[in-house]
């Protein structure tokens, strides 16, 4: 289990290592540099080296990645160009929406898909398998921020339920802060939901036809009982891989849905921060995103030997 | 599952359809502003009504499915064009350390959010749809360079494959002429999901307004126009997302239609 943890933190490290390289590699390569496109065509010469002198432009580009990482690592994420006020504080901020939206939505998707998936595999075949895997197709076509401006159509508009966008704040109670997160986590989750769901229905049913279930029968369970012990718990790996993958859809489908709704979360910090090519905001959120999806993904692969013991031993 | 290969046809042919009548007719100019008659719901003299300036939206449906098609179609070339031949390759290599490199390159590219670096791309290099196809592109390149590697593997260990090495063929060779034809089917199937899965990717890129520009027509453009007029004009949000899912939906129902019919293995017991 430990040279399985470790061999996985390496794996980790990797990623994060490649991923800042990439996103460091990306904003390096605007034409000219940084500092003129954060000003635009019409900036004074004067302006522009000073800007440049305060980005650490006219440093060496292994200096200016050094310095970038190391201040990551370190929580000092630079300070943003147009708001004058450290990023770190900025994304402080806004995790608090972009996070729990993400865990909202995944409890949401979770909690659809499960009984879905597990309905649907017991009556294989049936109307009831039928029904929901036509539900599942609807659900994976139907784009996340259409489904989004549907629900303001019919909860916000119609029946006035819930606000069209906009943020509570938790200072006004946890209630009343995932009140205004609801309909951005439906809109996030049921996409999500269907291919959950789907996942969750075809690993049942490969587990139905092995061979340690037809023992289960054999010793007297019930078809529920066998189901419920057995076949649910070993189809959980592959459920958990496409967890974590949708970790990181939510996460970054979220981008998206604040747009809708207006959040002030991570995403909308990215946008305004493209807008107002305050590109020290935009490199590092984009690099925080890219650490919880690849975190997150670490957390799974570890469950995974929780999950199953014969992969301790595997790698 | 029969009806399901049918719908999916019906479907995708409806919309390729309207995407191929818009080179030659639309039913307005969607150049043509008239802002008297502004929001318009359907009506006989326009079917699926007028948007904020006054356009047809029926034809601005037709526009937009041009967009996503080409868009959605580029970025499937950039996958299969970049990922099977690396996939190819990664088999042929099997163990090597170009294959581990392929390889771990991919679980790389899988590791990101894609919309996240989507953005990323859109944003430094400018938003356009020519941006929004490499972004969406490259991340199709793992999808297929994984499953055609899977597949291939699967082939090397066959006799037919062994019969070619002895009558003396390279690995370059027998990828191109043995083990490509065999996975070109997987390759379509996979093909028509990653279309669809684009199409809901150009849609979103063009909704945040990183995908195509004005006056380019897209759906994902005419939904972000339409969110501001939720109140008074639902129709103009409510047509281009529909269009968008019956899309989606036929290309899904088509690729689970082909692959039933493709791979006889998964005819008896598809889950």
């Amino acid at each position: 289990m430990l040279v399985y943890g470790f061999r996985r933190l390496a794996s980790l490290i990797v990623s994060l290592i490649v991923a800042s390289f990439v996103i460091f590699a990306v904003i390096e390569v605007i034409p000219g540099d940084p500092a003129s496109f954060m000003l635009g065509v019409n900036a004074r010469p004067d302006t522009l080296a000073a800007l440049r002198a305060e980005l650490g432009l006219d440093q060496s580009l292994p200096v200016r990645y050094f310095a970038w990482v190391s201040g990551m690592v370190t929580g000092d994420f630079g300070i943003s160009y147009t708001y004058k006020t450290p990023v770190a504080d900025m994304v402080a901020d806004r995790v608090w929406v972009s996070l729990p939206l993400a865990l909202y939505a995944l409890t949401l998707s979770t909690i659809i898909a499960f009984p879905a998936g597990i309905y649907a595999a017991s009556r294989r075949g049936g109307a009831g398998d039928t029904a929901v895997m036509g539900a599942t197709q609807l659900g994976v076509a139907i784009p996340n921020f259409w489904f989004a401006m549907i629900l303001v159509l019919i909860f916000a508009i119609q029946l006035r339920w819930f606000s069209a966008g906009g943020f509570a704040g938790w200072d006004k109670g946890i209630l009343a802060g995932l009140w205004s997160l609801t309909l951005p986590a439906v809109a996030l989750a049921l996409p999500q939901a269907a291919i959950l769901a789907r996942v969750m229905r075809s690993s049942l049913l490969d587990m139905l036809g092995e061979d340690f279930m037809r023992t289960a029968r054999a010793k007297g369970l019930t078809r529920r009982q066998a189901l419920w012990r057995h076949a649910v718990r070993n189809a959980m790996i592959p459920v958990l891989t496409i967890l974590g993958l949708q970790f990181s859809f939510l996460l970054a489908g979220g981008i998206v849905i604040e747009q809708v709704f207006f959040l002030p979360g991570l995403g909308r910090l990215i946008f305004q921060s493209i807008s107002a090519r305050d590109l020290i905001v935009v490199e590092s959120v984009v690099m925080l995103l890219v650490f919880l999806v690849i975190v997150v993904n670490f957390l799974v692969d570890l469950t995974y030997a929780w999950v199953d013991p014969r992969l301790r031993r595997r790698t | 599952m029969k009806a399901g290969f049918i719908i999916g046809t019906v479907l995708s042919t409806l919309v390729l359809g309207l995407a191929v009548l818009s080179f030659v007719w639309t039913p307005y100019d969607i150049m043509q502003f008239d802002v008297a008659g502004k929001l318009k719901t359907p009506t006989g003299a326009h079917w699926l009504g007028t948007d904020h300036f006054g356009r047809d939206i029926l034809s601005m449906v037709m526009m937009g499915a041009r967009t996503s098609l080409a868009v959605a179609l580029v970025a499937v070339g950039i996958g299969m064009g970049l990922g099977i031949p690396l996939g190819l390759t990664a088999a042929a290599l099997q163990g090597g350390w170009l294959d581990e490199v392929i390889m771990r390159g991919n679980d790389l590219i899988f590791a990101f959010p894609s919309l996240v670096i989507a953005i990323l791309i859109t944003a430094v290099f400018g938003a356009s749809a020519i941006n929004a196809i490499i972004a969406i592109g490259i991340f199709n390149i793992p999808v297929f360079a994984r499953l055609s590697r899977g597949a291939a593997l699967s082939l090397w260990s066959r006799d037919f494959i062994l019969a070619a090495r002895v009558a003396g063929k390279g690995k370059a060779r027998i990828s191109a002429e043995h083990i490509l034809p065999n996975i070109t089917n997987l390759m379509i199937v996979q093909g028509t999901i990653q279309f669809s899965l684009g199409i809901l990717a150009e849609a979103a890129l063009s909704y945040i307004g990183l995908g195509a520009q004005p006056p380019t027509a897209s759906w994902g453009r005419m939904l972000a126009d339409a969110q501001t007029l939720l109140y008074i004009a639902p129709h103009t949000a409510l047509v281009p997302g529909f269009t968008i899912v019956i899309t989606v939906l036929g290309l899904n129902l088509l690729g689970d239609g082909l692959r039933d019919m493709l791979d006889p293995r998964l005819r008896v017991d598809r889950s």
